[in-house]
């Protein structure tokens, strides 16, 4: 196993992201794309397998070119067989490979829901940890142009709800590097969850490869009256709002998630427990979602320290609409998560 | 006797029919004791199956199968304690108590699972026919399903890849005609299922699962096909499952199968028909049976006696293995 080899960086650096004269920078898309092809470097028994990944897009870029380099037989295009697929990366998975299986959209993940609650998710524990499913599955959320009710879904907590599966989502470019290498490096199924909206955000990336370890969030910007705890595209609302809020001489701590399975509760706590206050931003429903886990963390292990209820900061309980006007109304701003600060400071 | 199976391929397939149905009889006899406390799906009646495939398969191969697996893993070569201390909920059993009868494992076996979610073996199967592809192992991999599992997308997604990418694996259907209670022809338009297969491009072969010899000899082609690089297979082997879908009960007398069927099919009991071939033959006698029947049994009470005498797991590990 080349794996143990790679770095772990199993800080939580605080600043908003890696200063840009200390390594090159590069996008979100570019740092997906150079973790895969690390990995496929690195180690043999890794493959991708997706439908379209090896079409001339390459998934946004995230795999543009890879099966020039590396062939067909590791950069595979797939049946449009989203359950059935699951199975086949989860069989090859036990047999000793290392797949990468990846979606263009996580509403597409729906369709393979048996294998992977079913099967991927409970490999480990129904055979008494004696054979493993290391399965990696990308999938992205997509957001804006009329994408609709079915190619814009935040579906995390669905999968965060099970056990035996973790549940990633990177924010940034040096994180999805490191993120997605950690999750093909692991024994453990893990579904990393990509932003559309976040690809061509860059920073300093270092070339090397390293390994953020799951459960491990960060502190984007520290704060001292509010913390605005979010993940993935909410984090750069969080951090305007924070912009906002700091004009008015507010002080807020934005903490971001990275992994929303499983979570980060020190972080959170002592964050909260700095703070007194907290607001919770997520891309997903409120309902049983990502923003009510951390908020019953604060609950329940922070509650002496909360000075005011928590906010919500989630998308409004109905499917995404298609048309430009309600697609405004529907996803929350910086604005809505400045004026939750507002009414809890 | 059929063509190309000698006297000593027939006497080891017998072997291991007698070996899973004892296992299955005592399973019977000691569940009403309430100390294996997990539903078990016996396979008393189609172990002619499990016995001719998995005889053809080496010990690094992979099989797969559901939640009716205990005569596959005894076939594959799943020793008898491990076996019968998983269905105790023993630390000792093959899946460490975490599985039970419907989860059963012996990666060094060649058997990484088994999933008692209908049709949720064959996708899988068929990728690990497909690491073993790309690793040029040479290794080829079996999933056992039953008829209810054609119902199944993932019994098309799986053929489909696996004759797209001329996938190492073989499709072994048990169809006892039954999903549960609700028959074959309440469910499916066609009956053959093993016509299925032209549909994806690959051989399908149907006959009697009863017979171990035409079991063995069809699924020979099938192995041979799939280590010469020639692709899937699916085999459809016709047989009957003589208790109730669940349990160590009968479940004729409730009227979930008509009595007229079960009796038609215990008078064609695959063990009877393949030991009284052995008999004309000359290949064994009534005693040789007796013996071979003692020696197993044996190993049972060795294997239940190991099971009981077990640990249970601790109940601080309740968080193991979960990742």
């Amino acid at each position: 196993m080349p794996w143990t080899r790679i770095q772990a960086d199993d800080s939580r650096r605080p600043g908003i992201f890696r200063s840009s004269h200390a390594v090159r920078e590069i996008s979100y898309r570019d740092a997906i794309r150079e973790a895969l092809s690390q990995a496929l470097s690195m180690d043999p028994d890794v493959f991708l397998i997706g439908e379209g990944i090896d079409d001339p897009g390459g998934v946004f870029g995230t795999t543009k070119g890879l099966r020039e380099v590396f062939g067909s037989e590791r950069v595979m295009d797939s049946p449009i067989a989203e359950n059935g697929m699951t199975g086949v990366a989860i069989g090859a998975a036990v047999a000793g490979m290392r797949p990468v299986l990846i979606h263009m959209r996580v509403d597409f993940l729906p369709m393979s829901m048996d294998q992977l609650i079913n099967h991927a998710a409970k490999w480990s524990y129904m055979t008494g940890g004696r054979v493993k499913a290391p399965l990696t599955i990308r999938a992205i959320i997509g957001r804006g142009w009329g994408s609709a009710a079915q190619h814009s879904q935040s579906l995390q907590a669905l999968f965060a709800h099970i056990p035996g599966l973790r549940v990633l989502m990177p924010a940034s470019p040096y994180d999805a590097k490191g993120l997605l290498l950690g999750s093909i490096a692991s024994d453990s199924p893990t579904v990393v969850i990509e932003h559309r909206w976040l690809y061509d955000q860059k920073e300093g990336v270092p070339e090397e490869a390293y390994i953020i370890p799951a459960g491990r969030g960060t502190i984007r910007r520290e704060g001292t009256d509010i913390s605005i705890v979010a993940s993935s595209y909410m984090v750069y609302e969080a951090l305007r709002a924070a912009d906002e809020l700091g004009k008015k001489g507010i002080s807020a701590e934005v903490v971001d998630l990275r992994s929303v399975f499983p979570l980060d509760e020190e972080l959170i706590i002592a964050s909260v427990r700095k703070t007194g206050r907290l607001i919770v931003a997520d891309t997903g429903w409120r309902s049983c979602g990502v923003s009510a886990e951390v908020a019953a963390v604060a609950a329940e292990k922070a509650h002496a320290g909360l000075k005011a209820p928590v906010r919500r900061i989630c998308l409004p309980p109905a499917p995404t609409p298609a048309s430009p006007a309600l697609e405004q109304a529907y996803y929350p701003t910086f604005q809505q998560i400045a004026a939750a600060a507002g009414e809890i400071l | 006797m059929t063509d190309g199976i000698d006297k000593e391929t027939l006497f080891r397939l017998f072997e291991t029919m007698l070996r899973i149905r004892l296992f299955e009889d005592r399973v019977v006899r000691l569940y009403p004791g309430q100390e294996m406390k997990c539903p078990v799906h016996l396979c008393i009646g189609q172990e002619a199956i499990a016995a001719g495939v998995c005889l053809h398969l080496k010990k690094e191969d992979y099989i797969f199968s559901t939640h009716r697996s205990h005569g596959h893993c005894i076939a594959k070569g799943m020793g008898l304690r491990p076996l019968a201390a998983e269905l105790y909920g023993r630390s000792t059993g093959c899946s460490r108590g975490r599985g039970g009868s419907m989860h059963l494992t012996d990666p060094e076996n060649g058997i990484p699972g088994t999933t008692a979610i209908v049709g949720g073996c064959i996708p899988i199967a068929v990728g690990a026919a497909l690491s073993a592809q790309m690793k040029r192992n040479g290794r080829i991999a079996v999933a056992f399903f039953g008829d209810g599992a054609v119902e199944e997308g993932t019994f098309h997604e799986g053929l489909n890849y696996a004759s797209l990418r001329r996938l190492p694996v073989i499709f072994v259907c048990e169809n006892n005609f039954y999903a549960t209670n609700s028959p074959q022809k309440a469910r499916q338009p066609e009956v053959n299922i093993a016509d299925r297969a032209a549909g994806y491009g690959m051989p399908g072969v149907a006959g009697d699962g009863n017979d171990v010899m035409f079991v063995h000899d069809s699924c020979r082609e099938a192995v041979e096909r799939a280590r010469s690089g020639g692709g899937p297979t699916l085999l459809e082997f016709r047989t009957y499952r003589w208790k109730a879908h669940v349990g160590p009960d009968s479940d004729i007398a409730a009227g979930c199968r008509p009595a007229a069927e079960y009796e038609e099919w215990v008078r064609r009991c695959p063990l009877e028909l393949c030991g009284q071939r052995l008999i004309k033959e000359k290949a064994l006698t009534e005693d040789d049976i007796d013996r071979l029947t003692g020696s197993i049994e044996a190993e049972i009470d060795d294997a239940v006696e190991f099971a009981m005498n077990s640990p249970f797991p601790q109940q601080s590990e309740i968080l193991d293995h979960v990742y």
